[in-house]
């Protein structure tokens, strides 16, 4: 079984995507780094519902896959809402909400 | 399934498989009223004669079918009876056939859900066999291992109520349709009959006691609707509700007993109640207290001293209604369930040997109490209300006695003429629009010649004055109380000398008072005012016919249970009819004892009573007619000159202030001086220790809040309070600077680090 693979390529994606939300200054990079955390988490569930043959894994996957949809659908409306006003989207000079 | 074994303790002798079908049927009977109570509620307005028809299609088709219960009960007790006669003649092989009998009969009885028996028994002294009643059962619902049924249970004394209750209740229909016409609740009167009807009939097949309490407050509820029929008028509302409410306070004492009875005989069926009873399987204390919390309900229901005062009140009701509250539904109930539970009472009292119970005490006080009550009151139906509280003081002093078949004799004789009387007066009164004898009555004879007659007989009836129903039933009672020592009268259960010379001034006292509305409505002048409606006239034939038929049955009801040896050369088959049929010869019903006749009782008591007649008939006929034809009352009476007489008058009138007992000085009671009082104690009592409580509390927490709250307590929620307020200080400019990276960089951060908590150490 390839699962070590696929844990390994997961595993990859994910630091990728934290390296991506922790590191790029532009909002838009830092949404799809979150795109590519979820799917890991996707190829995650995909390799162990093989593995253990229960479609569970396949249906979980495509319920993340239509939430991350939605939820990059309400970023990319803030991030477009932030360029509006500020005509930027570099997330370091959003800090209105500090303590 | 439910085979049982009333004769456990005394093994039946031989058993014939009998039942008959309206017997095993009888559920119908009260089904068919409750039926038509439904219909009506819900078509009767758009019927016809709004509704009426269905009331009195359902109520005769219900009587058809009581008359055939009685035919084939009395066929029963035929039957029976030549058994018996023959098994006497052929002892031994009679003795083999029942053994025979006996195991088919037991197949017969498992094999179905019922259980229909017919079981010759040795004679218990009355010359007749034993006859088990019709039980029919099914189980209603099981809980904590204890089954709870339904059934009917028919035996001679629910056939003899059956066939009572729905006769007098058909009449009572008929005459309504006429009597109640045009009402503003016309259909609702009807629906409402037909629920009285139907609870009563209930009431009087039930098998067990939780049936009977069922019956008994579905027939409370039925009587609160029908006296409070006319509720726009107060009077007629506080009516129901001190009917309703009076009757409360019995039935508290009708519950108990029977959770007593229950507990202690384990059963709800009344055949193993009385069974326990007669056995000695249930202490005998216990049946005491059981005997006394049933009499308190059957001194509200059937109006006994001191509970009676609904029923007077309870005239506000339309006066059909009257009529079959006093003559079958109502107030017989409490007699019933007596009677029906005799085991009980006949052992919780030591009726046998003894010469006083509470029952006899309670019902002959009320007999002469209530008649005495009879003679000052001005509304007629008031003074019917009275005569019926004194009749039914007959009945319970009867039953107190042990004279249980001259107590159930004159409930049945007692329920055509007083309804006769009630139906009379409503008559009377539906022709001059008011119930007032002194006021709107007078010289009615000659307007109305039938009601007139019919109200004579059943008054004949009533006064006990021979051969009418009356006396053969008052007869009975008094030679039931075994009192009379005289010319060899003898043979009672014990020597109840008070209840004889109570039931013998009774007498005397109703004769007195039938007199007097006899004079008072039937003789002297009209002192009515029609408005202009010309004199008053005979009612129509809806009113009369059944007048006619309850005076016939008043005649004649008495010849159905001679005294034996009366007429002696006369058929046994004559003699004492009723009390055969009636009487249960079984194991569930206790041996009592029957009196012997005894003509020079007979004819003492018809002379009291003549003389009772005599001097009401000498007072109203002859010196307050000669006053004036218009007169009610001697100008100058002995009321008037004589201070004790006067004092009596007034006691009597204020109804030995007994309403004045119960409002003003139990209601108020507890309202005026009680509270009074407890207010006194409220406020010097317990308001000065709750006062003091509240000062000392009041030191107590100053100090408390003066030295521990402010300076320790304090202190620490202060130190607290910086301590956060630092804090927050210091993660807001350190860690909470709006930068989403670096929040982000703590989130991962702390959930690598419970991640590696997570390996670690689980």
């Amino acid at each position: 079984m390839l699962l070590v693979q696929f844990l390994l390529l997961s595993s990859l994606l994910f630091c990728i995507g934290i390296y991506g939300v922790l590191a790029r200054k532009n909002g838009v990079m830092v949404l799809m780094s979150i795109e590519l955390i979820l799917n890991a988490v996707n190829i995650n569930l995909v390799a162990f519902g093989t593995m253990t043959s229960n479609i569970a894994g396949e249906v979980f996957a495509l319920f993340v896959i239509a939430i991350a949809a939605a939820e990059v659908g309400v970023g990319l409306a803030i991030v477009l809402l932030i360029f509006r006003n500020k005509n930027s989207v570099d997330l370091s000079s959003i800090d209105s909400m500090k303590g | 399934m439910t085979a049982f074994s009333i004769f456990a303790a005394e093994g039946p002798t031989s058993l014939i498989q009998a039942g008959g079908w309206f017997l095993e049927k009888a559920w119908i009977i009260p089904a068919l009223p409750a039926i038509s109570f439904v219909l009506i509620l819900f078509f009767g307005k758009r019927m016809k004669y709004k509704g009426a028809e269905f009331g009195i299609v359902s109520i005769a088709v219900a009587f058809i079918f009581a008359i055939c219960c009685v035919g084939q009960w009395i066929g029963q007790v035929n039957n029976a009876d030549n058994h018996s006669e023959h098994k006497q003649e052929q002892h031994h092989a009679i003795n083999e056939e029942t053994a025979k009998s006996d195991s088919s009969d037991i197949e017969l009885a498992s094999g179905k859900d019922l259980t229909v028996l017919v079981a010759a028994e040795e004679d218990k002294g009355h010359g007749s066999v034993g006859i088990k009643p019709v039980v029919e059962r099914f189980t209603w619902w099981e809980n904590g291992g204890r089954t709870f049924t339904v059934g009917i249970m028919v035996d001679g004394l629910a056939v003899m109520m059956l066939f009572v209750v729905t006769a007098i209740s058909l009449l009572v229909h008929i005459y309504s349709t006429e009597y109640v016409a045009g009402d503003r609740r016309y259909t609702h009167y009807f629906a409402f009959l037909s629920l009285f009807s139907s609870s009563m009939l209930f009431f009087v097949i039930s098998e067990n006691i939780l049936q009977t309490i069922v019956g008994w407050e579905l027939v409370g509820v039925c009587s609160f609707a029908l006296i409070g029929h006319w509720w726009e008028e107060k009077p007629n509302s506080d009516a129901a509700l001190k009917a309703f409410l009076t009757n409360r306070v019995g039935d508290m004492g009708l519950l108990v007993g029977m959770i007593i009875l229950f507990w202690s005989s384990g059963s709800w069926s009344i055949i193993d109640i009385n069974n326990a009873a007669i056995n000695h399987e249930i202490g005998h204390s216990t049946l005491l207290i059981a005997s006394l919390c049933l009499t308190a309900a059957v001194m509200s229901k059937s109006g006994q001293f001191i509970l009676h005062t609904w029923l007077p009140d309870a005239m506000a009701g339309p006066t059909p209604v009257s009529a079959l509250i006093h003559a079958a539904t109502m107030v017989v109930a409490g007699i019933y369930m007596v009677a029906r539970l005799y085991g009980v009472f006949f052992e919780g009292y030591d009726i046998a040997g003894s010469s006083f119970n509470i029952l006899a005490l309670v019902g002959s006080v009320t007999l002469v109490g209530a008649g005495l009550l009879a003679f000052v009151q001005d509304d007629i139906k008031k003074v019917l209300a009275y005569s019926t509280v004194s009749q039914l003081g007959y009945m319970v002093m009867a039953l107190g006695v042990g004279a249980w078949t001259a107590a159930v004799f004159h409930l049945f004789t007692h329920a055509f003429f007083k309804a006769g009387l009630f139906l009379g007066a409503g008559s009377v009164s539906h022709s001059v629009h008011s119930f007032d004898m002194k006021k709107s009555m007078g010289g009615m004879r000659k307007f109305m010649p039938t009601t007139y007659k019919t109200f004579v007989v059943c008054t004949i009836a009533l006064m006990g004055l021979p051969p009418l129903a009356g006396f053969w039933s008052k007869d009975e009672i008094l030679v039931g109380t075994g009192g009379w020592g005289l010319f060899g009268g003898t043979g009672g259960n014990g020597t109840y000398t008070f209840a004889l010379v109570m039931g013998i001034i009774g007498a005397a006292l109703t004769c007195a008072y039938m007199t007097r509305v006899i004079y008072l409505t039937f003789f002297g002048e009209f002192r009515g005012d029609t408005h202009g409606h010309g004199d008053p006239h005979e009612s129509g034939k809806r009113i009369t016919i059944p007048l006619i038929i309850l005076a016939v049955m008043a005649t004649g009801a008495g010849f159905l249970n001679l005294p034996v040896g009366f007429l002696s050369g006369s058929k046994a088959g004559w003699q004492e009819r009723f009390g055969h049929y009636v009487e249960p010869v079984a194991t569930y019903f206790p041996p009592i004892a029957h009196g012997t006749p005894s003509w020079s009782l007979a004819i003492f008591s018809t002379v009291v009573a003549l003389i009772g007649v005599s001097a009401a008939a000498y007072y109203f006929f002859v010196k307050v007619n000669a006053q004036s034809p218009a007169a009610t009352e001697l100008t100058n009476g002995p009321t008037e000159k004589n201070k004790v007489a006067k004092a009596g008058h007034t006691l009597l009138k204020q109804k030995y202030y007994l309403d004045h007992l119960y409002t003003d000085i139990i209601a108020n009671g507890t309202k005026g001086p009680v509270a009074d009082a407890v207010y006194w104690t409220n406020q010097k009592g317990i308001d000065e220790a709750v006062n003091q409580v509240g000062k000392q509390t009041t030191r107590a927490a100053t100090f408390v809040y003066e030295t521990i709250d402010q300076n320790m307590v304090d202190g620490v929620v202060n130190l607290s309070g910086r301590a956060s307020e630092g804090l927050g200080e210091t993660t807001r400019t350190i860690i909470q600077r709006g930068k989403v990276h670096q929040y982000a960089a703590i989130m991962f951060a702390a959930t690598t680090i419970l991640a590696g908590l997570l390996i670690v150490f689980v």
